[in-house]
Parts: C-alpha cells; sequence; structure tokens
C-alpha cells in the first residue's frame, strides 16, 4: 500500500516511566532492555515504537492489558511526552511544536475517543459534542448546528437534552464518538473505544464504526486488546508486547506468517480462512485461464463454495477487469485446513 | 509437589520463631525503656532537677519573639507601597462593605446617619419574608418536606426571640462562606497545578487544624480589630483549609481521560481549569462547600469573643453571668440555624449532583427563575404591608415565647433533687480518677517523658518519627508550657477515655442492627454539626464550672468519632471470615473478640485519633468554664490581647495534637501490618 502517504510518522519512540528516565535511556544509547530498566526501578511503557500510519487506512495497536498502548497512543498525541524519539504528523516534528502549535493541531486535525467515554458530567449530549467547538470559540448556533448533525450520524437524535449518566454505555460512546468528529479531524484516535461495552453492543459498535468509516474515510489509529476486533477492522495492525512492537502487517499477513510465538499465539484460534485474502494465495496466471472468476479482496471463506466438483482453478480479476493471476483448489484447502 | 510443600513446611515453623523473637525483643525493649523512666522519675530528682523542672535561664522566649514580630509587623512591616497595616485595614474595609450590606438586608435596615441619630430608610427583610425565602430555598433543593423542616427552624428563631442575633450570625456567614469557599478553592486550584506550592501548604493546612481556633483570634484581634470584620476574617481562616483540602482532593479524582480528553480538544490552561477541572469535580467541591458553612458557623460563635455578636455573644454573656435558662435558649437557636444550613446546603450538593434539564432558553424571565421572582415578590410585598402592620415586619414581642425562666426552674429543681446523685458522682471521680491523674502527670520528668516519647516514636516509625515527636515534646518545655501541657493532657486523655468508653461499646452494639445504626448515624451527624459552644450550656447547668463539667461537655463533643468509626471498622470486616469463624463454631463473643473487634482494631484506633482531635479543640473553649489549662492559656492571653502568650500556648495545644496524631497513625499501620490488611 506505498501507494498512499505516511499520515503520521513514529520514529524509534520511548516512552520511560520513572525518575531519571531520561538519563537512564541516553546513557545506555537508547538501546535499554526490559530487564535493565526493570532493575533501574523504572517501567519501559513504550520502547523502540517504529511505525507509520498512512492516509485513509485503519491502523490498529493491538496488545494486551498493560502492553502501552495508551502510552503510545498519547504519545502520538504528545498527551504524554515521549522521552526520546521523533512523532512526524504531516512531515511535521510534533515534538518541536510550541504548546499553542499542539492547542492548534489538535483543535482542528486530530480527534480522540477514549475507553471510559470522558464524557463531561455537567454537560448535556449537545452541550458534550459541541464541546470542542466551544473551546474553540465557534459562534453559539453554528456549534449546536454541527453538533446536531453529528448526534444525527451517530444515531442519537432526539438525546441532545439528555445527561451522560442518562445513557447507556452504549448511547454515551456513541456521544464520545461523535464530539471525537466535530472538529472534521484528519487523524481519529480511539483508544479501546469498545472495551467497556457488552459483547452484544461492541459488535454492533463495530459495524456501526465500519459504516461511519465507508462515509468519512478518516486516518485512524485504532487501539484494543481484541484480536478479534483488529482482525474484524484494520488495514493493518502493530502488534505490542511489554512495550515493544513486534509486529506490523495486515491481517492476513499476521495470521499466515506471525513473527513470533507470541503473535502466533493469538493468530491459533483465528479461522485463517475468514481473514486470509484470495490475492495472498494466487499464483501467478500460467497455461489456459479459467473461465470462472473471483475478487483479489474476497477472502478464501467467501471464496471456497465457488469450488465446484469440476472447477479447480479460479481465475483472479480486479475490479478493473485486469487478471491478476489463479487461485488452485489445493492452496485453498491448505488455508482452510490450518483452521 | 511434594518437594514446594515440604519447602514451605521447614520455612513456617521459621518465621514463627523469627515473629516470636521480634516480638519478644520489643516486649522487652519498651520494659527496659519503662523501667529506666520510673527509676528516673523515682530516684532522679536529686541528680537531675533541671529534667523535673525546665530550667527558666535557658527557656526559648518564643512569646517575646513572637510579640516583637507582632509588633514589627503593626509598626513597620511595608510592601514598599504601602503597609502592612494599610493591607490588613484594607482587606477589613473590603470585607465590611459586603457585611454592612448582609446585615443591613436581615437585621438592621438600611439607615442613614450615626448612632442613635440614623434615620431607617428601608426596614430590613421581614421575618417573614425571610422565612418565607428559606422555605423557597428548600422547596427548591429537596421538595416539601425540606421546605419545613428549614422554615420551622427559622420560625422556631422567631417565635424563641433570637431573631435578631440570629440574623446577625447570619449575616456574617453569609459573607464569610462565599469568600471562603472561592479563595479556598483558588488556593486548591494553584496547589494541583503547582505540586511544589501543594507541599508548602499542605503542613500549614495542618497546623492550621490543630492549633486551637482562640490562638488566632489573638493575633486577628491586633491586625484587624474589635468586630464582625474581624470575625469574618477569623472564620475565613477556620474554614479556609477544609475547602483548600477537598479542592485538591476533588481535583486529583477527576479521570484521567477527561483531562486528556481537555488537551485534545485544545484546551488553554484555563479552559482547562473552568471548563473541564472544576465542573467535573462539582459533587465533591459541594461536600467542601457543606463543610465551609458548617465550620463557619461554628467559628462565627466563637468569634464572638472578639466582637462577632449574635447567637455566640449570647451564649458567652449567659456564660458569663452563669444564666443557664439564657443560655440554653441561644443554644437551642444555633441549633436550629445549624440543622437548617446544613440540611439545605446538602440537598443543593445532593441537587448539582443529579442531573436536571434546563428549562427551554426562550421562556420568560418569569419562567425560567420562578423562585427567584417568588421570593422578591414576597419580599416587596411584606416590606409594603410591614409599613402598615408592624407585626409582619417584626415578629410581635406579645406572641414570643421565652423557655429561659422554664430552663432555670428545671435545672433548679434538678439541682434540689438530684444534687447528691450528681455531686457524688462527680466527686467519686474527680477524687479517685481525675486528680491522681492529674497529679501523676504533673509530677512527672519532662526529661524522661520526651525521650520516652521519642523510644515510641522510634519503635512505631523509626527515626524521622523519633525526632519529629522528640523536637516538638521539648519545644513544649523549652517555651516553658509543661506543666499546662499535662493538665490539658490529663483533662484530654480522661475525656478520650471516658468517650471510648461509651462510644465503642455503642458502635459495636449498633454495628450489626442497621435499623439502630441509621438511627445513631442521625443522631450523631446532628451532634457534628452543632457549633461546639453549644455543648457548654447543658455541661454547665448539671455540673457548674470545673474540670468535670469540661470533660463532660468534651466527652459530648468527642464522643461521635469514636462510634462512627468503631461502626466502620466493624462493618468493614471481611464478612467471609466472619463465616469461616462461625463454621469453626466460636461463640459470639468469641468472633466479636478474636476476629471483630481484632481486625477493625486499626480503624478503631483511627477513630481514637480523631475523637483526641476533636477533644482537643473542644477542650480550648471549655477555658470558659475554668479549666487551667493550655485553653485557659490561651483564653487568658486572648482577653488580654497578648499575641505571644496566646500563640505559643496554641502551639503547644497543636503539637500535643500532632504527636498524638503521628503515634497513633503510625501504630495503625503497624497493626495493620501485622494483621495483613495493608
Ligand atoms: N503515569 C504512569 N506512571 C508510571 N507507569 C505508568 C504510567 N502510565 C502507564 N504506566 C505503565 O506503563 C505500562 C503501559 O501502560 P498502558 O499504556 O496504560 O497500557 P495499555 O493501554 O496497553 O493497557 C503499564 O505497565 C503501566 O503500569
Ligand atoms: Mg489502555
Amino acid at each position: 500500500m506505498s501507494e498512499s502517504e505516511a499520515k503520521l510518522v513514529c520514529r524509534d519512540v520511548w516512552k520511560v516511566f520513572g525518575d531519571g528516565a531520561a538519563q537512564f535511556l541516553r546513557s545506555h544509547a537508547g538501546k535499554a532492555t526490559h530487564d535493565a530498566l526493570v532493575e533501574a526501578g523504572l517501567v519501559g511503557a513504550v520502547r523502540a515504537a517504529n511505525m507509520e500510519v498512512r492516509t485513509g487506512e485503519i491502523f490498529v495497536i493491538m496488545g494486551l492489558s498493560g502492553s502501552g498502548k495508551s502510552t503510545l497512543v498519547r504519545c502520538l498525541s504528545r498527551l504524554i511526552e515521549p522521552t526520546a524519539g521523533e512523532i512526524l504528523f504531516k512531515g511535521e516534528n510534533l515534538l518541536a511544536a510550541s504548546d499553542k502549535r499542539m492547542i492548534e493541531i489538535r483543535r482542528h486535525q486530530m480527534g480522540m475517543v477514549f475507553q471510559h467515554f470522558a464524557l463531561l458530567p455537567h454537560l448535556d449530549v449537545l452541550h458534550n459534542v459541541a464541546f470542542p467547538l466551544d473551546v474553540q470559540g465557534v459562534a453559539r448556533d453554528k456549534r449546536e448546528a454541527r453538533a446536531r448533525q453529528m448526534i444525527e450520524l451517530v444515531g442519537l437524535a432526539g438525546k441532545e437534552g439528555f445527561f451522560p449518566r442518562e445513557l447507556s454505555g452504549g448511547q454515551q460512546q456513541r456521544v464520545g464518538i461523535a464530539r471525537s468528529l466535530a472538529v472534521e479531524p484528519e487523524l481519529w484516535f480511539l483508544d479501546e473505544p469498545f472495551s467497556a461495552l457488552d459483547p452484544l453492543i461492541r459488535r454492533e459498535m463495530q459495524d456501526e464504526f465500519s459504516r461511519l468509516q465507508s462515509v468519512l474515510k478518516k486516518t485512524i489509529v485504532f487501539i484494543t486488546h481484541d484480536f478479534d476486533e483488529a482482525i474484524r477492522l484494520a488495514d493493518r495492525i502493530a502488534i505490542m508486547k511489554d512495550g515493544e512492537i513486534v509486529q506490523v502487517g495486515k491481517p492476513e499477513e499476521i495470521v499466515l506468517a506471525p513473527a513470533t510465538d507470541y503473535v502466533a499465539e493469538f493468530t491459533r484460534n483465528v479461522p485463517k480462512a475468514k481473514v486470509v485474502r484470495v490475492r495472498s494465495v494466487m499464483k501467478p496466471a500460467t497455461g489456459r485461464m479459467p473461465r470462472d472468476s473471483v475478487s483479489p479482496l474476497a477472502t478464501i471463506a467467501d471464496a471456497a463454495p465457488l469450488f465446484t466438483g469440476r472447477v479447480t482453478r479460479l481465475k483472479v480479476v480486479d475490479d478493473s477487469g485486469r487478471e491478476l493471476g489463479v487461485l488452485e483448489r489445493a492452496d485453498v484447502v491448505d488455508v482452510m485446513m490450518r483452521g | 509437589m511434594g518437594a514446594p510443600a515440604q519447602a514451605q513446611n521447614n520455612t513456617q515453623p521459621g518465621e514463627a520463631e523469627a515473629s516470636a523473637r521480634r516480638r519478644r525483643g520489643a516486649v522487652l525493649a519498651w520494659g527496659v525503656a519503662i523501667a529506666a523512666f520510673v527509676v528516673f522519675w523515682q530516684f532522679g530528682k536529686p541528680l537531675a532537677a533541671w529534667a523535673f523542672k525546665y530550667p527558666k535561664a535557658y527557656a526559648i522566649p518564643a512569646q517575646a519573639w513572637i510579640s516583637s514580630g507582632m509588633k514589627w509587623l503593626l509598626n513597620e512591616a511595608t510592601f514598599g507601597l504601602f503597609t502592612f497595616l494599610d493591607l490588613t485595614r484594607f482587606t477589613a474595609a473590603m470585607i465590611d462593605i459586603p457585611y454592612k450590606l448582609a446585615l443591613s438586608l436581615l437585621s438592621t435596615g438600611f439607615l442613614q446617619g450615626q448612632g442613635s441619630g440614623a434615620v431607617q430608610l428601608l426596614p430590613p427583610v421581614s421575618w417573614i419574608a425571610v422565612i418565607a425565602i428559606v422555605a423557597l430555598l428548600g422547596w427548591h433543593a429537596g421538595g416539601r418536606r425540606l421546605a419545613l423542616l428549614v422554615a420551622g427552624c427559622f420560625a422556631f428563631l422567631a417565635m424563641f426571640g433570637q431573631w435578631d442575633s440570629a440574623m446577625v450570625t447570619l449575616a456574617s456567614i453569609l459573607v464569610a462562606v462565599p469568600i471562603g469557599v472561592v479563595l479556598g478553592l483558588l488556593l486548591g486550584i494553584v496547589a494541583y497545578r503547582w505540586p511544589a506550592l501543594e507541599r508548602a501548604i499542605i503542613p500549614l493546612l495542618d497546623l492550621m487544624q490543630t492549633i486551637p481556633v482562640f490562638a488566632y483570634l489573638v493575633p486577628i484581634l491586633f491586625l484587624f480589630g474589635f468586630g464582625p470584620t474581624a470575625a469574618v476574617v477569623a472564620t475565613l481562616i477556620y474554614a479556609l483549609p477544609p475547602m483548600t483540602r477537598v479542592t485538591i482532593l476533588a481535583l486529583r479524582q477527576v479521570p484521567s481521560e477527561v483531562i486528556d480528553l481537555g488537551n485534545m480538544v485544545g484546551c488553554t490552561p484555563r479552559q482547562m481549569t473552568w471548563r473541564v477541572m472544576v465542573p467535573s469535580a462539582k459533587d465533591s467541591l459541594m461536600v467542601g462547600v457543606n463543610q465551609v458553612i458548617m465550620l463557619s458557623l461554628n467559628m462565627v460563635i466563637i468569634a464572638s469573643m472578639i466582637g462577632a455578636g449574635g447567637l455566640g455573644f449570647d451564649v458567652l454573656a449567659a456564660l458569663r453571668r452563669l444564666d443557664i435558662g439564657a443560655g440554653l435558649e441561644a443554644g437551642m437557636a444555633i441549633v436550629a440555624l445549624a440543622i437548617a444550613l446544613d440540611r439545605l446546603s446538602q440537598a443543593y450538593a445532593y441537587r448539582i449532583a443529579k442531573p436536571h434539564h434546563e428549562t427551554a432558553a426562550n421562556k420568560g424571565f418569569v419562567a425560567r427563575h420562578p423562585y427567584t421572582v417568588g421570593a422578591l415578590a414576597f419580599v416587596a410585598v411584606t416590606m409594603a404591608i410591614g409599613l402598615a402592620v408592624p407585626a409582619v415586619q417584626d415578629y410581635p414581642d406579645g406572641l414570643k415565647v421565652s423557655t429561659g425562666p422554664f430552663f432555670s426552674d428545671v435545672v433548679g429543681w434538678i439541682n434540689v433533687n438530684f444534687f447528691d446523685v450528681l455531686e457524688g458522682m462527680k466527686n467519686a471521680l474527680l477524687l479517685n480518677v481525675m486528680v491522681p491523674a492529674k497529679r501523676l502527670l504533673l509530677d512527672l520528668p519532662w526529661f524522661g517523658v520526651v525521650v520516652l516519647l521519642a523510644f515510641a516514636g522510634y519503635r512505631l516509625g523509626g527515626w524521622r518519627l523519633a525526632a519529629t515527636i522528640g523536637a516538638l515534646s521539648f519545644l513544649i518545655a523549652a517555651t516553658r508550657q509543661w506543666e499546662k501541657a499535662m493538665i490539658t493532657v490529663y483533662l484530654c486523655g480522661s475525656s478520650v477515655v471516658l468517650a471510648a468508653l461509651i462510644g465503642i461499646p455503642i458502635g459495636v452494639l449498633v454495628a450489626e442492627r442497621d435499623r439502630a445504626w441509621r438511627v445513631v448515624q442521625v443522631i450523631i451527624d446532628t451532634l457534628q454539626t452543632l457549633p461546639s459552644f453549644v455543648y457548654l450550656m447543658p455541661a454547665v447547668m448539671l455540673f457548674r464550672v470545673g474540670d468535670f463539667t469540661a470533660m463532660i461537655a468534651v466527652v459530648a463533643y468527642a464522643v461521635a468519632p469514636a462510634i462512627r468509626y468503631t461502626v466502620l471498622g466493624l462493618k468493614g470486616v471481611d464478612p467471609r471470615l466472619i463465616e469461616a469463624g462461625k463454621a469453626m463454631g466460636c461463640t459470639p463473643w468469641q468472633l466479636l473478640s478474636r476476629i471483630r473487634l481484632k481486625l477493625a482494631f486499626p480503624e478503631i484506633m483511627l477513630g481514637l485519633n480523631q475523637t483526641i482531635m476533636f477533644a482537643l479543640s473542644m477542650l480550648v473553649i471549655t477555658a470558659l468554664v475554668g479549666t487551667r489549662d493550655l485553653g485557659q492559656e490561651v483564653y487568658i492571653a486572648l482577653t488580654k490581647a497578648d499575641t505571644g502568650r496566646g500563640l505559643v500556648a496554641g502551639l503547644a495545644v497543636a503539637f500535643i495534637g500532632i504527636i498524638a496524631d503521628r503515634l497513633i497513625s503510625a501504630g495503625a499501620r503497624r497493626v495493620r501490618q501485622s494483621l495483613g490488611l495493608a
């Protein structure tokens, strides 16, 4: 996907909590190991993180609780000052930006959704959603009109006058989403937005989120501790462990080729056929092309029923009608057999 | 499986042995220390007389220092453009403006001219209108029942002829509370934003809350003169620390995500404070407001000593005349005022915590502010009617009920019929317990006590605690406050013991009976809202003046935390442990003594700590009924306007409080660790 440029680049970012963290890092030439940090009584919440988020993609950061996801995402928006490293937002070095410039960037170009919603208890839904605009000094009728639009978008029309504690968890998070979208951010952070919700609601909210994104086409950094959620939503996934990013890749890359045992542990129970797409297992076209065709973006699970008694090969054709290759039954079976 | 189990079996006896050895070591160390102390006390006098009576030549002249410091402040201190005295005068003038306004509204009316030649331009708000306003407030905040309660309390004031004094008191509170809330909030915000400042402020707040109130009345008297303005200043100083503390805590409790949100939407620091932090902390902040109101009432009553006037002055005057009837009446009026203010402010706190839907903004003014409009209309109407019908303006004298003579008769009757019983009780306790305890304490060598206290500090909390406690207790001796301090310790000690003997059993009794606990809770909550002055009257009524009376008043004031913490501690015991105890076949008594009380012990100790703090603050007030302790010293200093003497004695009381607090907290921590609760 190198065709779209990077919106946000994070180079060798460290966040170490504890006294004398910066000094410790410098003296270890930026190579402090987990054990060395623990020994010094420090917490290496984020260690040497490298990644880039491309325009228009959903970039998911996945890791167990305590692996440093929240810290990393807060470094990206500079809510937490990284101990070392570089963060480039549209080419601008965020760590060199003045306080005033940061306020400017956050007001107009970033939005964030929080795990526990972070709604202001004294404001009703309308005013909560309008709050970011209010802070900017947008005129009252303009900001309230915009807020109503956003409330409509997330399906809460009619609840404008309700206070946060009168809403269910799912509704509260819809308010949080509406609020974060009110300023039309270019970069949208979501820190475990659905983790505090019941499983059924969570599923519903994930679908809702996909719907929103298909309309909005934002650049998104999405945090979760749920591998299934990551697989379902991500264009690309970064997997974190103990503050380190252990693997970055498309869901199918991670499922097909986990970089470490740790990652493999997550992928074990994932039905590969539902993640792996045709383009990843197709072969270059040789010999006679089969008659029946399949999209390169279809999952193996989608493609499998197309192999009927006589059909053993499928032609892979993209939207514009180009023939990209061939999908063999044996490869499909192979993926299905792997679970 | 076998190997680790065996290893455990091996270590357990080892550990048990070690802890038994430690315990034996501790007992031995204490035994040696106490034995050495007793030997020194019995035989040391001829060898080291200085250790028994602090030598005058080496005394720290703190009183003189403070007094000359005060003189310097008054005469010389300057900020360049203006002097310190200018500053205090300016402050006084600034406070005087709203105070005059409040007083005019509630009590004197708006006057033109001075003294007896003054002409009333506009009468004060009539009693009917005031009652209507508080009823409306009650209705607004908590519905009909609250409206009836507060209206009833205020009607009580009118009926029993306490209206004028009560309105003077209320005027001071109306001025002190908003200023106290705003200043406390600002101070709290500043402390929250700059942790270095917080580290400087917190010890100051600790000290301000442990110094007895009388002690800082003295310098205030100096700087602000005698009168209601000085009283408001004193009230502010008294009510500020809790508001500051509550603010810091409330801001800390704002979830970090909400702070992140504020930053994410690009709040400036000011927007962060006023649009995110303070509104999010509003519920907790209201608790602080309630505290400020109740503390202000307490202090405004006490500040009658520096000219606050009002109900406090009535109590004070009655105490001086030993006019029990009048004193009790004024006391009951204070109770009525306290209950009304407490319930009203709590209801508002609760109301703010609940979401309520704003009425549409495009309605008219009347529709949006029905309560305000109603209140204003009522004031205007009663004022107009009041011009024609005096009874509407002022509560008619003919309808006033005086209970003064009645109470005097009751007291007379009690004294006639129960004199022997009460006197016998009093004398028995005095002669057999209190006087010997006092003698004993006075006889102890100060040096030995200082060393023993430091030793206790070392055993419970290490060297730093030992140094703190040693230094504080040494300072009490070195400023030549030792004897009075010992009397304070004896009075405080006997009151605390008595309060514990009453409070802990009550706590044990009600802890398992929810209905009873609810009743007791209402009672102790109400007792705690009452200004400390109120406790003096009944005690004096029954036992006249003296140490015993002081003790009774202190016990009545300080018993509430003993009950409360006992119940909280017992309720906090893990129910699974109690079940386990039952399963093992413990009798109810064994359950109580072996499991519940044992595990609740740290909590009960903290309750005792609170009891001591309450007792110390009340003890100073009991100087009015003729004790001979540090409180009396402060009180005398107050009447003589001797800043040095007052502050030194006041600080000595604060030191006693701090020593007790640190030792007990360290002890409770120890016990909690050994019980595996920490
Ligand atoms: N302010 C802080 N001070 C010290 N340690 C912190 C702080 N915030 C987070 N940590 C530590 O950093 C690690 C990563 O935390 P976090 O980023 O919240 O993880 P996640 O969001 O993945 O659950 C954890 O070990 C946590 O205890
Ligand atoms: Mg997190």
